[in-house]
C-alpha cells in the first residue's frame, strides 16, 4: 500500500494557502534559508492520527501557470513535476478562497488539465457559507473531475477529510502528466463563469466590510495619514515595548556567566566561554525582541491585507524613483532584515526594477543597526522631552530611520536613470479582501523568524566573537598588543578623518561580519565585564567620556550607509549568480558610508557640538 | 452611439466594458490572468492619494491596483451604463 510523501499546496496570493498550510503542519515546518513572506519554499510535515508522515510544502502563489517571476517558476515546475528541489509530487492540492471563485478557479482549471492527482481545497468556507453561498458540491467534483474537500484553515475544519482524500488519492494509479493548456485566460475564465453558473444554488451576498474599510484607509489625505501614523507607531514600539524583553535576556545571560564563572577555575578558557562565548551570544540575542516585534507588525500587515495597500499609497512615490508598489514588500521587509527583503524580491517580474530594488535594500535601516543606534543614543544623546510626550533620544532614532528611508530611493532613482534604464513594466497588485490575522498564524510567522535569528546568533556570531576574542586577547596582554589593535592602527590613519580612533576601527572589522557585533566588540575593547543592564550602561559611560560627540555622530551616520553585513553580500551573490553586483554594493555603500561620515564629522567639528 | 474612453479616463465609481486592450503580448497575459480582457466588465473604486495614481479597479470580484499609464492602453465602453 503506497501513502504519500509529498504534497503541494497551489493557488492564487491570498487564497489562505499559507493559514492552510499552518493547520496541516502546526509547528513541524520549516521556512529554508531566509524567506520573505512567501517567496521562499516553506516545507512542513503532517502526521496523521495513525502516524503516516506527509511532506507539504507551501508553493508561491500564482495566477496562472505561464509565470512571468522567479518565484513563479517555482511553482509552475512543481505542479509540473519537473521541480529538480522537490522531486516526484504525489498530489496537488489546489487552493481557493470560496469566497472568489470566479477569480480563483481559472488556475484550477489549469491544473486539472495536467492529469495529475489533484484535489480542491475550498478555502475560507465558513465566510462564503456566512454569506449564503450554496454550492452543489458534487456535481462541482464531477465538473472539475477531482475530490473537491470545504475547508476552515483557522479552525482546522476539513483538515481530516483532506488528508484523506490525499491518502486515496495515493491508491489510484498513476497517469501520464499532459503538458499546459495552450488555452487562454480568457477562455478559462469563461469556462470558469459556466461551471460556476451550474454548482451555485443560491450565490452569496458581496463583501461589504472591505469597501468601508477602503473608504478610510485608501483615502487620499486620511489613508496617508493614517500609513504614517501606523509605520510611526511601530518604530515607536520596536524601541519601546521591546525592552523589558531584553532587560529579561541580558539578566539571563548574566546569571549564566556568572554562574560558569563560579565553576570553571580563572584562566583562558573561563575568559573564552565567558567573555567570548556567553557575553558574544548574549548582547546579541538581546536584540531578538526587536526583530520579533517588527515582524509582528510586518506579519500582521499582511495577514490583513495592509501591507498591498501600503503598496497601493506609495506606488506613486516609488513610481518617482522608477520603482513600484512592487518594490514596497521587499524594501519593507527589509527594514526588519535585507536578507528576507533581497529575496522577496523575486516577485518583481521586471529585471531592472528587481535589480534596483535589490542594489538598494541593504541601504534600509535593519534591525542589526538598532543595537548600535541604541548604544550611541543612549550614550551621547540627552533624553530630554521635547514635544508631545517625545524625547529627543527617539527622534534621533526616528532621524537615523528617515536617513534610512530617503538614500535607498535616492539610490534607486541613481541606478534607475544611469544604470538599469528600460521602462517600469505595467504594475498590478491584487489588494485582498481585509482579513483578521490568526494568532497561530503570526506565532508560527514569527517562530520561523526567531529560528533564523537564533540560528545566525549561534553559528555566523558564536564564531565571530571567539575569533575577536582571540584577536583581542593575543598575542599581548593589552589590547594595544592585540592582533586586534594592531589592525586597528593600521586602519587607523584611514578613518581618523571621520573622527574614529583605533578602538572604534577595530570594533568595524567584526562588525564587517554583522553589525550587531559591534556592540560586544566594542564591549571588549573597552574591557567592559560580563553582559545585562550595568555594562551596557558602564560602556555606554566609558565611551562618552572617550569620544565626542561629532565622532558619535559621525559613526551613527556610517552605519546608516556601510556595508557592514557579509550575509548581505553573500544573499545578493546568490540572487544575481554574479560576483559583481554583492562586489559593486560593497563599493556603493562605503563610498557613501565614508563621504557621509567625512561631511558628518566636518560640519559637526565646525559648529563645535 | 457608443462612449469609447481609456479605462484611465473613468472616475470612481464608474462602471465600464472592456473592449480591447492594446499592449504587448506579456502585458497582455498578466491583464488577462488578473480578468482584464475584451468582455470583462469593471468598476474604478478608489485612486491614489499622489496624482490620483495608481487607481484601484474592481473586476472579477476583486480589486487590483493599476496605473494610470497602463490604464490608458486599456479600451472600455461606458454606453450601456450611461443609458439606464
Amino acid at each position: 500500500m503506497s501513502e504519500p510523501s509529498l504534497v503541494v499546496l497551489v493557488g492564487n496570493p491570498n487564497c489562505g494557502k499559507t493559514a492552510l498550510f499552518n493547520a496541516l503542519t502546526g509547528s513541524r515546518q520549516k521556512v529554508a534559508n531566509y524567506a520573505g513572506v512567501t517567496v521562499e519554499r516553506k516545507e512542513g510535515v503532517h502526521i496523521s492520527p495513525d502516524g503516516v508522515r506527509i511532506h507539504v510544502v507551501d508553493l508561491p502563489g500564482i495566477y496562472s501557470l505561464s509565470p512571468k517571476s522567479p518565484d513563479e517558476m517555482i511553482s509552475r515546475e512543481a505542479v509540473l513535476g519537473a521541480s529538480k528541489e522537490l522531486g516526484g509530487v504525489d498530489a496537488i492540492v489546489a487552493v481557493v478562497d470560496a469566497t472568489h471563485l470566479e477569480r480563483m478557479l481559472g488556475i484550477v482549471l489549469e491544473l486539472k488539465a495536467l492529469n495529475r492527482p489533484m484535489i480542491l481545497a475550498l478555502n475560507m468556507m465558513d465566510l462564503a457559507r456566512q454569506r449564503g453561498l450554496d454550492l452543489d458540491l458534487e456535481l462541482l467534483e464531477k465538473e472539475l473531475g477531482c475530490p473537491v474537500v470545504p475547508t476552515v484553515a483557522p479552525q482546522g475544519e476539513g483538515i481530516g477529510p483532506l488528508v484523506h482524500a490525499i491518502r486515496a488519492l495515493a491508491q489510484m494509479p498513476r497517469k501520464e502528466t499532459s503538458a499546459p493548456l495552450a488555452t487562454t485566460a480568457k477562455s478559462r475564465f469563461q469556462e470558469v463563469d459556466a461551471i460556476i453558473r451550474r454548482v451555485t444554488r443560491k450565490s452569496g451576498s458581496p463583501e461589504e466590510a472591505t469597501r468601508k474599510i477602503d473608504r478610510v484607509l485608501l483615502h487620499p489625505v486620511g489613508g496617508l495619514a493614517i500609513l504614517g501614523a501606523v509605520l510611526t507607531l511601530v518604530f515607536q514600539a520596536v524601541f519601546a515595548w521591546a525592552s523589558p524583553f531584553q532587560d529579561a535576556i541580558e539578566n539571563l545571560f548574566k546569571a549564566i556567566g556568572d554562574k560558569v564563572t563560579h565553576l570553571l577555575s580563572a584562566g583562558p578558557f573561563q575568559d573564552l566561554l565567558v567573555n567570548g562565548v556567553i557575553a558574544g551570544v548574549g548582547s546579541v540575542l538581546v536584540f531578538l525582541p526587536q526583530i520579533l516585534i517588527l515582524f509582528f507588525f510586518i506579519l500582521i500587515m499582511e495577514d490583513t491585507g495592509y501591507l498591498a495597500r501600503a503598496a497601493f499609497l506609495l506606488d506613486r512615490l516609488m513610481g518617482k524613483v522608477g520603482l513600484s508598489g512592487r518594490s514596497v514588500i521587499p524594501l519593507l521587509s527589509s527594514y526588519a532584515c535585507a536578507i528576507p527583503g533581497i529575496m522577496a524580491t523575486r516577485t518583481i517580474a521586471h529585471r531592472d526594477e528587481r535589480m534596483v530594488t535589490l542594489l538598494v535594500a541593504p541601504l534600509t535601516t535593519c534591525s542589526a543597526r538598532l543595537p548600535v543606534y541604541t548604544l550611541l543614543i543612549s550614550a551621547f544623546i540627552p533624553n530630554l522631552a521635547v514635544w508631545g510626550g517625545l524625547h529627543l533620544q527617539g527622534l534621533v532614532l526616528l532621524g537615523l530611520y528617515l536617513l534610512g528611508v530617503v538614500s535607498p530611493l535616492v539610490m534607486a532613482w541613481i541606478f534607475r536613470t544611469w544604470l538599469f534604464r528600460t521602462r517600469t513594466a505595467l504594475m498590478v497588485l491584487e489588494l485582498p479582501t481585509y482579513k483578521l490575522p490568526l494568532f497561530k498564524d503570526l506565532i508560527l510567522g514569527m517562530w520561523n523568524r526567531a529560528k533564523i535569528f537564533t540560528r545566525r546568533a549561534g553559528t555566523v556570531i558564536l564564531t565571530l566573537s571567539i575569533a575577536l576574542w582571540f584577536l583581542t586577547s593575543y598575542p599581548g596582554h593589552t589590547i594595544l598588543e592585540s592582533y586586534a589593535g594592531i589592525l586597528g592602527k593600521w586602519l587607523e590613519p584611514l578613518l581618523s578623518p571621520l573622527g574614529f580612533d583605533w578602538r572604534i576601527a577595530v570594533g568595524l572589522i567584526p562588525g564587517m561580519a554583522a553589525r550587531e557585533v559591534m556592540v560586544s566588540a566594542l564591549g571588549t575593547i573597552y574591557a567592559v565585564e560580563g553582559v545585562g543592564d550595568a555594562a551596557q550602561a558602564q560602556l555606554g559611560k566609558v565611551i562618552s567620556s572617550q569620544w565626542g560627540l561629532p565622532t558619535a555622530l559621525s559613526l551613527l551616520v556610517w552605519f546608516v550607509f556601510a556595508p557592514q553585513c557579509l550575509s548581505t553580500l553573500a544573499v545578493i551573490r546568490r540572487e544575481t549568480q554574479t560576483y559583481r553586483w554583492p562586489a559593486f554594493v560593497f563599493g556603493y555603500m562605503l563610498l557613501l558610508a565614508y563621504g557621509a561620515s567625512w561631511i558628518t564629522y566636518h560640519v559637526a567639528v565646525a559648529w563645535g557640538v | 452611439m457608443s462612449v469609447l474612453k481609456t479605462l484611465d479616463a473613468l472616475r470612481p465609481g464608474e462602471k465600464a466594458r472592456v473592449v480591447e486592450v492594446r499592449m504587448e503580448p506579456s502585458m497582455l497575459q498578466t491583464l488577462e490572468d488578473l480578468g482584464i480582457f475584451a468582455g470583462a466588465m469593471t468598476e474604478v473604486y478608489y485612486e491614489g492619494p499622489l496624482g490620483r495614481d495608481p487607481m484601484a479597479v474592481f473586476v472579477r470580484g476583486s480589486l487590483i491596483a493599476i496605473r494610470r499609464a497602463d490604464a490608458k492602453h486599456i479600451h472600455v465602453t461606458t454606453e450601456e451604463f450611461q443609458l439606464s
